[in-house]
């Protein structure tokens, strides 16, 4: 049987039946990422022994009829800048090259609690700072509609393992799109829940205030499942998180209001994708949603005001990663500034040297505080307007992202241009917002194209509920054969 | 030039709360384990950890904050100070800049027996760094984590301090008033309170603050009193050369006994503070900090100034008794049970007791000594059935084991002999059998008296009434000239 293509929800009512074990599901995994991965290189780490000691566990669990958690046995992969005890957490950094926590991220531990099995660790940009998977100090991961092509980032090796049936489940996570767009480009689900839906506990800090672990799937249905496991309040960890229970998916698109936001909908967007977006929109509208156009003037401002922000947090989040417990001090070392210099520089790759750079510019007293001071007064006029539409709509759908898959290396050494590519993510980002990106179509070459939906906050279950109509009306999104 | 200058001090004292958890984490805040001991992912600053507000730490502050007369912001902030540093893991200090918890209060002080108010601006929550230990045995420096984390309150005064001598007064009111609240330990010697000093001159009068030099981390009372009046003098040397004054950071040597310049304006850090984005607004209840305020006791200050006034005690004894909190207690047990003159109550305090104790290395609560018992002997003294002398024997023993001095007098058989007829016979006695003395006396060597006395009490074997043996003395011996009046009394 071609467990490895199953969806999370199949494979669990399968275990159930005890038509399958745990342990078969892996087996048949392992031997897919085998024949795979050397086209995808998807993974930092495959972690066999660890996963199969979960699996025996969850069988016995099974053949002895004791009750398992919502996700028994369903492996779920999870991107390198999540904390697993006892497992290279490398943030693919040369700096964190040979990192093992002694914890474990709260998702990761409510993962367990729910008896998932984790095979593998998975690539991302640097510390999760880019939008390709290339700036990785490891592997760059590839498309798997076209390994000439980027997955999309930061969390490349997410999307890139779930659309290649390496993984029916994934972690990411999601800073001003990394869930979203990869997930767009690789033609899979990505969920970037509210911010403080799912505890920060455990995944390593970019901007903290932005930052949320998200889920990936083949369908909607797995994507709310794995949400639904990992979200809810952790007072003990996390002092960003709400307590939050997401109720399952709330399937109405009759009467659904869609807000249309004309600034989603311009040049710098490619006509194919604007093309597709409003054809899936039209869908829903057919399906009795409601379409109003809106308007979200600020929009244009938020990429630059993500850049200042999230670089001002990443340039203090970061510098615990000065040679002394992390990374190579070098011998030249004589004073301590030395050191510090010596040890960043060699540990941190260009992008995220730049990026510190920047945000210590950003932080630095006089002149430059006023961007800093300004950014954030931007950033609360665009969460006030995305409040305001949300007066009038249930959902806004965009695109996710401004163009399909790049080819490898087409802008890795563009920092700016490929910023670009968080253009539609970023503002929902910033106004802490969930937001999903699912599969609408393909490019004139076959690549995929993302549809996004923005809801208010916790508005996960009607977001996925709306989502799941899409997927279901369309008869579902397309797996790539590889 | 003859200007004279006044000094002008600040100070800003860091506080290690003692907490029974560290301040964003849930080790154990201790001092004097084995190093690395008492540490995890939050306050190691491990990639992926995130810090949580300890909610004892936010009241401590603000009792303290209520202690001091300040303000408390219902709504503060929690800021990120990022500088490198070995000791600091995440390499950054989680403090309060641009609100803190607590602002504009202000706090009395006794300086030579007069109050004097000086201002608090504000008082900051704040995370401990760890500790390096600097071993020539070991291949680099040493760093332990221990510490990180530790909770501390920055108590910042205004310069309204005018002298070394106020300052270190003002260090003892703030350490006595951290003791009396139970929020620290205030032991210098473990580091669990340190001092920045910032000192500055200017003309007697002057309105404007000089420019200000700044000492940071001295490490004890003495130390700070050194360093400021080192710091004064070297300013007015400046000034009076016709040089200026630099601001700078000086680093105090209190080995040498002087200080020199660490940092000047232009290298000063920038420490690109800004709003930790882990940790939301600090919130509290209108309820919460009213109820905090009505766990505020009485503070030393306070009650020494009330001593004075209903026990016309003076400044320094009731400043001294009013500090410790378990002898202020003590002594405000013993006073309400009225039975006897409070200055009698507090000169034992501060006298034999204070003596036993320290020899002890004890508290009065550590002893058996209860206030009804105390009172009960000292009574005792007053109505003239218990010698001085021999109630030093009773208080050991009522320091020992809980019993009546009443009954102890009567099984001891101390009950002292204020009986005329019999101490007339020990008085005849003790004369003829010391004619020398006698003689001397009535040459006017009056302190024969003194001697007579004490043969009286030897011969009474202790138990004698020394005011009546005294008197009985003077008028057997009385002669033409006057027996002299400042004859010394016995305790």
């Amino acid at each position: 049987m071609k467990l490895y293509s199953k969806t999370a929800a199949e494979l669990s009512g399968l275990l159930r039946k005890k038509e399958i074990t745990a342990c078969e599901i892996l087996d048949d995994l392992f031997a897919r990422i085998a024949a795979v991965e050397p086209q995808i290189d998807a993974f930092l780490s495959v972690t066999t022994d660890t996963a199969y000691a979960k699996a025996r566990a969850v069988d016995e669990k099974l053949a002895r009829a004791q009750p398992v958690g919502p996700l028994a046995g369903i492996p779920v992969g999870i991107k390198d800048n999540i904390c697993t005890k006892g497992l290279k957490t490398t943030c693919a950094s040369k700096m964190l090259e040979n990192f093992v926590p002694p914890y474990s991220a709260t998702a990761v531990e409510k993962l367990d609690a729910a008896d998932a099995v984790i095979p593998g660790k998975l690539n991302l940009d640097e510390f999760a700072m880019g939008s390709s998977c290339e700036s990785s100090y490891f592997k760059p991961t590839k498309n798997p509609w076209d390994p000439a092509r980027v997955p999309g980032g930061s969390s490349g090796g997410s999307a890139a393992a779930v659309a290649a049936c390496e993984m029916p489940l994934a972690l990411g996570s999601d800073t001003g799109g990394s869930v979203r767009c990869p997930a767009a480009l690789c033609g899979v689900v990505g969920l970037k829940p509210t911010y403080g839906a799912v505890s920060r506990f455990g995944l390593v800090a970019f901007a903290s205030s932005l930052d949320q672990i998200g889920t990936f799937g083949r369908t909607v249905e797995d994507t709310a499942l794995l949400f639904g496991a990992i979200c809810g309040a952790d007072f003990a960890h996390d002092a960003t998180g709400r307590d939050y229970h997401f109720p399952g998916l709330l399937q109405r698109a009759k009467g659904l209001r869609i807000g249309v936001p004309r600034e989603y909908f311009c040049s710098g967007i490619d006509a194919e994708i604007q093309t597709a977006v409003w054809k899936a929109v039209k869908q829903l509208e057919a399906l009795g949603a409601v379409l109003l156009e809106v308007s979200l003037p600020s929009t244009k401002y938020a990429l630059p005001v993500y850049k200042i922000i999230s670089s001002a947090e990443a340039s203090s989040n970061l510098a615990r990663f000065d040679g002394i417990r992390y990374g190579h001090p070098g011998r030249a070392a004589g004073t301590m500034d030395e050191l510090y210099s010596s040890a960043r520089s060699d540990g941190f790759g260009p992008e995220v040297q730049r990026r510190i750079l920047l945000g210590t510019l950003a932080l630095s007293g006089g002149e430059m505080q006023k961007y800093l001071r300004r950014a954030q007064g931007m950033r609360r006029k665009i969460a006030q307007e995305f409040a305001a539409v949300f007066c009038t709509c249930d959902v806004i759908a965009t695109p996710t992202t401004p163009a399909t898959a790049l080819l490898l290396r087409e802008r890795k050494n563009d920092p700016a241009g490929m910023q670009a590519s968080d253009l539609c993510t970023v503002a929902a980002s910033l106004a802490g917002l969930p937001g999903v990106s699912v599969p609408c179509g393909f490019d004139h070459s076959g690549l995929p194209i993302g549809l996004q939906m923005i809801g208010p906050k916790f508005s996960e279950a009607t977001l996925l509920g709306a989502a799941k109509s899409y997927e279901t009306a369309i008869g579902g999104f397309a797996v790539k054969e590889l | 030039m003859g200007l004279d200058y006044e000094t002008a001090v600040g100070l800003e004292v860091h506080a290690e709360l003692c907490t029974k958890t560290k301040i964003f984490c849930g080790c154990q805040n201790a001092f004097g384990a084995q190093p690395n001991t008492l540490c995890c992912p939050v306050c190691m600053g491990l990639p992926g950890a995130l810090p949580v507000l300890n909610r004892q730490a936010v009241d401590d502050a603000i009792r303290m904050g209520h202690a001091l007369c300040c303000s408390i912001n219902r709504v503060s902030r929690l800021d990120r100070k990022n500088y490198f540093y070995p000791d600091l893991p995440k390499a950054y200090q989680i403090t309060q800049r641009d609100v803190p918890l607590c602002e504009h209060g202000s706090v009395q002080i006794l300086v030579d027996g007069v109050v004097r108010r000086i201002g608090i601006t504000r008082i900051q929550l704040e995370e401990d760094a760890g500790k390096l230990m600097y071993d020539d045995s070991a291949d680099g420096i040493l760093a332990d984590y221990n510490r990180c984390g530790v909770p501390l309150i920055e108590i910042v005064s205004e310069p309204d301090l005018r002298s070394a001598k106020e300052a270190k007064i003002f260090l003892e009111t703030i350490t006595g008033i951290l003791l009396t609240l139970g929020i620290s330990d205030a032991k210098m010697q473990e580091g669990s309170i340190r001092a920045d000093v910032n000192v500055s001159i200017r003309p007697c009068g002057g309105q404007e603050l000089g420019t200000r030099t700044e000492m940071k981390n001295i490490g004890s009372f003495g130390a700070v009193y050194r360093a400021i009046e080192y710091e004064a003098r070297r300013q007015m040397a400046v000034v009076r050369g016709g040089g200026v004054i630099e601001q700078q950071t000086r680093r105090w040597n209190d080995a040498k006994g002087k200080s020199c310049v660490m940092r000047t304006k232009e290298d000063a850090q920038d420490y690109r503070f800004f709003p930790d984005p882990d940790l939301p607004a600090l919130e509290v209840s209108k309820a919460h900090v009213q109820a905090l305020k009505h766990t505020i006791p009485e503070l030393p200050v306070a009650k020494a100034l009330r001593y004075i006034r209903e026990y016309g005690l003076c400044a320094a004894d009731a400043l001294l008794l009013a500090s410790g909190k378990e002898r202020s207690a003590f002594f405000d047990s013993c006073a309400e049970h009225k039975r006897c003159d409070p200055i009698s109550i507090v000169h034992w305090m501060l006298g034999d007791i204070a003596k036993i104790l320290n020899e002890r290395r004890m508290e009065i609560t550590d002893t058996a000594l209860t206030s009804e018992n105390l009172t009960e002997m000292i009574a005792l003294i007053e109505c003239g059935r218990l010698s001085g002398t021999a109630a030093k024997g009773v208080l050991e023993s009522i320091m020992e084991r809980d019993v009546a001095p009443k009954k102890l007098v009567e099984e001891m058989g101390l009950a002292q002999i204020s009986d005329p007829e019999t101490l007339l016979k020990i008085v005849n006695g003790v004369l003829s059998q010391n004619s020398k003395a006698v003689a001397d006396y009535q040459c006017g060597k009056t302190n024969a008296i003194g001697f007579l006395v004490g043969q009286c009490m030897k011969a009474s074997k202790g138990k004698g009434n020394p005011t009546l043996l005294r008197e009985m003395i003077v008028s057997a011996l009385k002669q033409p000239k006057k027996p002299d009046q400042k004859a010394p009394v016995a305790k």
